[in-house]
């Protein structure tokens, strides 16, 4: 019953908090803003950041759409629809073009994005200078004087070891020519999306308790070399299902002998698509 | 020790009256010294001295409680001790190198060795990675490591091979002045001898600034041109490195002096 | 410069020069009081006198090893005379480089330098051309007699007689207004010590002032114009 929870969950004055914050992570493209993280019904790992941009955001005619690795049926992404239709009775929606929020795990939807939609990306880390710089107050200054000569250290090592920059989801990337994020683990298929997209892009990490966002028409460049340019994935394959040649696609281990589909992992798109062919 | 110094109407680097308390616990006090481009300076003295403690304030790794450090930048001749952050940070990075005792403080250990001489590169905007490796291969043949490991990583190094990691670490970036804390500590004596003659050959070759800290007297001679002996933080007697060596003055100067071990 | 000959190249004016070892019950030596001398280009002065009468130690203080407290050295350089005692310490690098010469009685041997290298390092610090600065060092080098298969290996393995032939090497191969030499014969065979005497005479000849201390009385002889003796410490200089 929802009249024991306020509408969406979180209390009002919560929600004021956050949506400052969020505002504040607009108006600085790529910087982490801190902010006082509420304790949700889900342990931290789950998408609590996410859930809490996601709730700080609703309104009664919001329509919302949720993905977990592209899919829109997945237990995350169900439990998630589930716990807003419970506390905020707003429409869901598994079309990407109807959705004016869409909450995600791990992906872009296949289907471009349009100006007024919002994409909310929950966020494990959200600092992309953890692992050559452990030490935080040391990674705020790195950012503060732009001081990113550790990050392509990183790349570079990848192409000393495996010659080419193996990092392949989680792909840091510069926006607006300044911060470096990292833009969630979504393959870095994903990442051309961000650049110059319509739609606003926000970023909650709830046990790390930071937002950040890309506001709409921002340039977004992952980072590469010069002579080692970053480059998308590609797959031999097109969809078993709709039969895409452009879409990222899953590998799926079909029986013990070993035999493997290759589908869209945007489940939408995918349908959408095989509807297409047949009409 | 070879090179001749040339006079300018600045010096590099002016240090005027600095002072580092530790509360009550004074680490130097009353430092007055300048170095021209080109010279080499050594500070003497034992453990405790407040050698390293002068030289990691010259190097902005620790504030200071009094004084100035005056440095011949390519943004002009500013104090380093009342810069904004950014600036010091900036001019830290690519102006002046500081070698340290303990290569794992100056080095990237979990980073191959030619990350971490192309770390500076890429911090100043280098983006095109086999001239990155390119001139990393450069470096490590100019510090004498085999270019071989520059793909190892530097844990796996010996204690005098780290020591010239770091050395072309700093001075890629072509730095005006290199700042040394105990470069030698450590080492085995041959391995010192090594050290100690990649140095003088840098120094020469390309003109080096540099302020050597170093207990050990023997290096300071083969290395500096003037020398600063200090004593329970204060600077007690100075002058050029043969003067100090062959003529000391002060008593504590000639204990120092007379304890060089002589083959 | 009031006192100073017009053409002299080296002039002291009453310089002090004491050590006081703190550690051996605060001794104190005194070595020279109120001393004055003036040297001149192209003329050879042999200091002479018993150990201790400042003969090493007047050298060191023209070289500005040992430091003057007291009173002036003033030296000729680049037609301007500049008092060592004071002067700073990048001019004295440059007084080093150019204008003054010193072979002391040892070599400071750098156990990876080859001994050709160490040879030429005057030139190369005068920005001569390598080549030129090896061709001049091989030369210096065969005529102090020291084979040709020792001259890439560093000195560090040479008998302290070959070292001297290198200091000597080292010393004459860049020409000097002025040279100082300590004992520059001190262990060497009669041949080489032909040798550095004719090094010597042509450096004098070539316009040098030469200041030496020799303690071999025949090659005293052979290269004075003038004596000091510094056991008199009021230094009447002797014509030779």
């Amino acid at each position: 019953m929802t009249h024991i929870y306020n509408f969406a969950y979180l209390d009002e004055q919560s929600k004021k908090m956050i949506r400052r914050s969020i505002l504040k992570a607009i108006a600085i493209p790529g910087f982490q803003v801190p902010f006082g993280g509420r304790e949700m019904p889900l342990p931290y790992g789950w998408g609590t950041g996410g859930i809490q941009l996601t709730a700080s955001l609703l309104g009664k005619h919001d329509v919302l759409k949720v993905i977990d690795q592209g899919s829109d049926d997945t237990v995350n992404a169900v439990s998630i629809k589930d716990f807003f239709k419970k506390t905020a009775g707003i429409a869901i929606t598994e079309s990407t073009p109807t959705a004016s929020i869409i909450q995600t795990r791990h992906r872009i939807p296949e289907t471009p994005l349009k100006a007024g939609q919002i994409m909310v990306y929950q966020v494990p880390i959200p600092e992309p200078l953890q692992f050559i710089e452990p030490r935080r107050p040391e990674t705020a200054k790195m950012h503060a004087f732009e001081e990113y000569g550790a990050m392509y250290v990183k790349l570079y090592e990848d192409i000393s070891k495996h010659d080419r920059i193996v990092t392949a989801f989680d792909y840091p990337a510069q926006v607006n020519h300044r911060y470096i994020m990292s833009p969630s683990p979504i393959p870095k298929f994903d990442n051309p999306k961000l650049h110059q997209s319509p739609a606003i892009h926000l970023f909650g990490a709830g046990r790390e308790k930071r937002i950040y966002a890309i506001p709409p028409y921002t340039d977004v460049h992952s980072l590469d070399f010069e002579d080692y340019p970053f480059e998308l994935e590609t797959w031999k394959q097109s969809c078993a299902f709709c039969g895409s040649k452009t879409t990222f696609l899953d590998e799926i281990i079909t029986d013990d002998k070993g035999s493997r589909l290759f589908v869209c992992s945007d489940t939408e798109f995918c349908h959408i698509n095989q509807t297409k062919d047949a009409s | 020790m070879t090179g001749m110094p040339k006079q300018n109407t600045l010096p590099l680097l002016r240090v005027k009256n600095l002072s580092k308390f530790y509360g009550k616990t004074m680490g130097c006090h009353e430092i007055n010294f300048e170095l021209g481009k080109g010279e080499v300076i050594g500070i003497v003295g034992e453990s405790g001295s407040g050698k390293s403690t002068l030289l990691k304030c010259i190097a902005g790794k620790l504030d200071t409680t009094n004084g100035s450090v005056f440095f011949n930048s390519s943004f002009g001749f500013i104090d380093l001790c009342t810069t904004q952050e950014a600036m010091l940070r900036k001019i830290i990075r690519s102006q002046t190198g500081f070698v340290t005792q303990n290569s794992s403080e100056g080095l990237r250990m979990g980073i191959s060795a030619g990350g971490n001489i192309g770390e500076r590169l890429m911090a100043n905007g280098m983006r095109n990675y086999g001239q990155i490796r390119k001139i990393a291969q450069q470096w490590l043949e100019t510090v004498e490591i085999d270019t071989d490991r520059m793909d190892d990583l530097p844990s796996t190094f010996s204690g005098g091979m780290q020591q010239r990691l770091q050395i072309a670490a700093n001075l890629v970036t072509d730095p005006k002045i290199i700042l040394m804390d105990e470069p030698t500590s450590g080492l085995d004596v041959s391995v010192q001898a090594r050290l100690i003659d990649v140095l003088r050959k840098l120094v020469s070759r390309l003109n080096l600034s540099m302020i050597l800290v170093t207990h050990d007297l023997a290096v300071a001679r083969l290395l500096s041109h003037r020398l600063y002996v200090m004593k329970e933080g204060r600077i007690i007697e100075s002058g050029l490195s043969d003067q100090i060596l062959d003529d000391p003055r002060e008593p504590y100067t000639q204990l120092l002096v007379s304890s060089i071990l002589k083959p | 410069m009031k006192g100073t000959p017009l053409n002299s190249i080296l002039t002291i004016i009453n310089i002090y020069k004491d050590f006081i070892f703190h550690h051996q019950q605060g001794t104190r030596l005194q070595v020279l009081n109120n001393f004055s001398m003036e040297f001149f280009p192209g003329q050879a002065t042999i200091l002479t006198g018993p150990s201790g009468s400042g003969k090493s130690t007047l050298l060191r203080m023209m070289y500005a090893v040992y430091r003057t407290e007291k009173g002036k050295i003033l030296v000729k350089h680049k037609k301007k005379f500049v008092d060592i005692a004071t002067a700073q310490p990048s001019v004295i690098y440059e007084i080093r480089q150019e204008t003054i010469g010193y072979v002391s009685q040892f070599l400071r041997v750098l156990p990876r330098v080859s001994a050709l290298d160490t040879v030429i390092e005057p030139l190369i610090a005068r920005k001569m051309d390598p080549q030129k600065a090896v061709e001049k060092g091989k030369e210096m080098l065969s005529r102090l007699r020291i084979p040709q298969n020792l001259w890439h290996l560093s000195a560090s393995t040479f008998s302290g007689g070959e070292q001297q032939r290198i200091n000597l090497a080292r010393g004459f191969v860049a020409p000097y207004p002025i040279m100082l030499l300590d004992e520059p014969t001190a262990s060497l065979d009669p041949e080489n010590r032909k040798t550095v005497i004719a090094l010597i005479k042509e450096a004098v000849q070539a316009g040098s002032c030469v200041i030496g201390v020799f303690h071999n009385a025949s090659d005293q002889k052979k290269i004075a114009d003038r004596t000091i003796d510094m056991s008199q410490n009021s230094c009447q200089p002797m014509e030779a």
